[in-house]
């Protein structure tokens, strides 16, 4: 637990030394919400109809930015080996990276989903969904994304396949979240939209971190 | 000890080596030679089971290394090609970190003094993107001196240093060996060490 400990600590430290990397995400998420008002022109029905699919596609598009550098850093340095040869089990400490990952690319972007979300003329409690929303789906962004970037690890080109190989798996996370906000606005209810994302994520904390350890085993032979 | 029997690698269709046998007592050193490209690094590797051997076996204190991976590792350091630095974080960060990763968690006093001990007196709190790139080696070495491994696999472990860092690394791994501690490396110079050892040219 303590090199769990230790591993996430050391990947919040260095986020918040190379605090460009992080800011990039989450400008990057603010300009591409931000562009659709904008473009679209100031019809409130219209924005409130495709608030919900615009936040999420662009924190998909957000989140996918960090995530070639997830691992590709401790590889090249040889920290990788380190934490292979760690006796806490590999899948645990990679867990730790995940979660610093999320804390990092995830988290800021569901503090702000609600002020971005008012642009789009989205009522109080709809906003609330969609944060709501956004904090289930987001880690589930970091968990399913880290098998992608352990899979293409040392692969020449591997920014390109990491999202062809990651954006079809953010489908289910995609729909589900955005039509929690969907049901909400059309006076369905959000909760079996969130309990399902809710199951996805319980699933992918468990498969994930065992999952991307398989692969950075490979990746170091 | 450590004892290896046969082992065998492969990269790619070639075959690198193979049938190296090998046994590593207490208190003994194992110098792996060869010329560029003969597979040092890669049965480094292997003995530190990063990598699977194409053919033959490891134990470890007469169990073979497989089944015990854990308890193996927990007694074993390795210092590869990579240094495992980090250029955004201070030598006595990355010392930190490294040690509890390897599971030995360290006080910050005891990191300190293994930093200063290693040459790196007033630089502990530097970022290492600003060291040369001996000084980058000497912060990897500095877990050597901080280490409750027994087992010590070290990659070109002199590479980068002068002439002073030398006699000091030379110094701890003496200390290493006095202590009952097992050493592998890889060098190209020639490297005189206290206690019994011995050369393993790989390539013939």
């Amino acid at each position: 637990m303590n090199a769990f400990g230790s591993v996430l600590r050391r990947d919040l430290l260095l986020a918040t030394r190379r605090k460009s990397e992080v800011l990039t995400a989450l400008f990057f998420f603010m300009i591409v919400v931000s562009l659709f008002p904008l473009g679209i022109g100031p019809e409130s029905a219209i924005l409130r109809r495709i608030a919900p699919g615009v936040l999420w596609v662009a924190a998909l598009l957000a989140a996918m930015l960090s995530l070639n550098r997830l691992f590709a850093g401790d590889y090249q340095d040889g920290t990788l080996e380190q934490l292979a040869l760690s006796p806490t089990p590999l899948a645990l400490l990679v867990g730790g990276k995940i979660l610093a990952h999320w804390l990092t690319s995830g988290l800021p972007l569901v503090v702000l989903a609600p002020v971005l979300g008012l642009q789009f003329d989205l009522p109080a409690e709809a906003l609330g969904v969609m944060m709501l929303s956004l904090l289930l789906g987001t880690p589930l962004l970091s968990l399913i994304g880290a098998i992608g970037a352990a899979l293409t690890l040392g692969v020449r080109g591997g920014g390109v396949l990491l999202s062809l190989l990651v954006l079809p798996l953010y489908i289910p996370t995609l729909i589900f979240g955005a039509g929690a906000v969907e049901a909400y606005t059309a006076g369905l209810g959000a909760g079996a939209n969130l309990s399902l994302l809710g199951a996805l994520l319980a699933l992918a904390v468990f498969f994930a971190p065992w999952a991307a350890t398989a692969a950075l085993r490979i990746a170091l032979e | 000890m450590l004892r290896a029997h046969g082992l065998a690698c492969d990269r790619g269709d070639r075959r690198l080596f193979s049938g190296v046998d090998l046994r590593v007592q207490p208190g003994e050193w194992l110098q792996v030679e060869g010329a560029n490209g003969a597979g040092k690094t890669s049965l480094l590797r292997i003995l530190a089971g990063l990598s699977p051997a194409a053919e033959g076996r490891i134990e470890w204190n007469e169990s073979a290394v497989c089944d015990a991976r854990d308890e193996y590792h927990a007694r074993l350091l390795y210092l590869g090609h990579g240094p495992a630095i980090k250029d955004d974080l201070s030598g006595l960060e990355n010392l930190q970190a490294s040690a509890a990763i390897a599971g030995h968690p360290l006080e910050e006093g005891t990191a300190l003094a293994a930093l200063r001990r290693i040459g790196l007196r007033g630089r502990e709190e530097l970022p290492t993107r600003v060291l040369s790139q001996g000084q980058k080696r000497r912060v990897a070495l500095a877990r050597l001196l901080c280490s409750q491994a027994r087992l010590w696999i070290l990659d070109e472990p002199f590479v980068a240093l002068d002439v002073a860092a030398v006699d000091q690394l030379c110094g701890i791994l003496d200390e290493h060996l006095s202590r009952g501690g097992l050493l592998i490396f890889t060098s190209h110079q020639p490297v005189r060490l206290a206690g019994q050892g011995g050369c393993l040219r790989l390539g013939q």
